[in-house]
């Protein structure tokens, strides 16, 4: 139960939203597009999010696509990560978001959601960044299709009142071998201190991480330290820790220190399983 | 008050109520149909003590609005009747205040009917969901692997 009242809008097609959430803009009811809506309902009980008008979208036949072609896989915002993890289409991202919270909470929580939430984890994104997917987005200005590493900077630059539709993967993405890690401070339940998310191509190996730093990222500096071939697996996992995103998180999940020393173990076992480079 | 007149599909059943936007299922199940088997809990997803079904699968009703619930089956423990799962945690033992118990046996019972041939790794995903303060978690698996068994 939320101390705050506000509006509840179904709209049953994308133009609609878009319109809805203009309208409702104008009339400052400061609107939010809602899909699994968890963040609202967690964060709104303890006065941490407002909103006067809940526009939820998850109906949407565009928002809850799941379509495999010859070329690529094309995901809906909307669909629930439970969902997309039991039709496993694209196995790093159902590791990786297998993780989220429980079973139960990601039969709720969707993958648009999660990719834009505020908690900083947000980890199904990870596996799209490796994979140079193409997102669909909806706004004011129209549709427009955009390479994710292109607008997704520590969390996805959308416009006002911009929707998030699709995810479109290539298949070659898709199929490369893969890591994805959680390591968590205590137990396999307690709240993540970092995931780690790889895969390969083109003999070279992609990292995302999330839980480090306030924001998932994936880094071309730290790819390219790790995978400098001509050194040890320890000389590269040292390269790619001296060129990290800052700040590093030093809070009561885990200090910098220790988030670090994770981390440089994280890297040492991804260099093995992908790279066959032992320490 | 955003309120709302919505019919919602309770244990097979329609009710008619009158809802304001920011209520959780939870609450709505409680307060105003006397449905007290989903229990609060933490009332941030955490617990699992509130899990209902909707269309079958397991929902933590603090999670869901009730103005989402519209057009969706809702389920509670209220709806499950001599259910094998039931009887079976009765056999185990497993429980011992019985607080988390109603949330833990619909989220067994969805998962033995979405899974019949569930492992372990299956089990152990799923049941992470839920907590129990008494730690009654290995008589709660005997209690899942039971009924699998039997099927």
């Amino acid at each position: 139960m939320l101390p705050f009242d506000f509006d509840y809008y179904r709209p049953e097609t994308l133009n609609d939203a878009v319109e809805l959430f203009q309208y409702l803009d104008q009339q400052g009811k400061q609107p939010m597009f809602f899909s699994g809506g968890t963040e609202l309902i967690t964060l709104g009980r303890i006065n941490l999010d407002y909103t006067e008008a809940v526009i939820d979208i998850k109906e949407i036949a565009e928002c809850k696509m799941m379509q495999v072609s010859d070329d690529q896989l094309l995901l809906g915002s909307t669909l629930s990560l439970t969902k997309i993890e039991e039709a496993n289409l694209f196995p790093l991202l159902t590791k990786t978001a297998s993780e989220v919270a429980d079973h139960t909470a990601r039969g709720k929580i969707t993958l648009g959601g999660n990719i834009c939430a505020q908690i900083f984890y947000r980890e199904a994104v990870l596996p799209f960044l490796l994979a140079d997917s193409q997102v669909l987005l909806i706004g004011p200005n129209g549709k427009r299709i955009v390479p994710i590493n292109d607008i997704f900077q520590g969390q996805l630059r959308l416009e006002r009142g911009e929707i998030l539709v699709q995810i479109a993967t290539e298949n070659r993405f898709i199929r490369a071998p893969f890591f994805s890690v959680k390591r968590r401070q205590q137990w396999d339940t307690g709240y993540p201190l970092i995931t780690i998310a790889a895969l390969k191509i083109d003999q070279q190996v992609r990292v995302g991480i999330s839980g480090l730093c306030p924001f998932p990222f994936r880094s071309k500096e730290v790819e390219d330290a790790l995978n400098n071939k001509g050194l040890t697996a320890e000389e590269r996992a040292a390269g790619a820790i001296a060129v990290l995103p800052q700040p590093v998180l030093d809070d009561v999940e885990g200090s910098s220190e220790y988030r670090i020393f994770v981390l440089r173990n994280l890297f040492y076992d991804l260099l093995a399983s992908l790279d066959r480079v032992q320490v | 008050m955003k309120s709302y007149t919505i019919t919602l599909n309770i244990n097979g059943e329609s009710r008619i109520i009158t809802v304001r936007s920011a209520d959780t299922l939870l609450y709505i199940l409680r307060e105003l149909l006397g449905l007290t088997g989903a229990k609060p809990g933490c009332l941030n997803g955490d617990c699992g003590a509130c899990t209902v079904h909707i269309d079958g699968w397991p929902m933590k009703s603090c999670l869901m609005l009730a103005v989402e619930a519209v057009g969706k089956k809702v389920t509670t423990i209220e709806g499950l009747v001599e259910t094998p799962i039931q009887q079976a945690f009765v056999e185990n033992f497993a429980f011992q205040c019985g607080y988390c118990t109603p949330g833990f046996i619909m989220n067994c019972h969805s998962l033995i009917e979405q899974h019949p041939n569930a492992d372990d790794q299956t089990i152990k995903e799923w049941l992470e969901s839920n907590i129990c303060r008494c730690t009654s978690y290995i008589e709660i698996e005997q209690a899942v692997k039971s009924v699998l068994r039997k099927k």
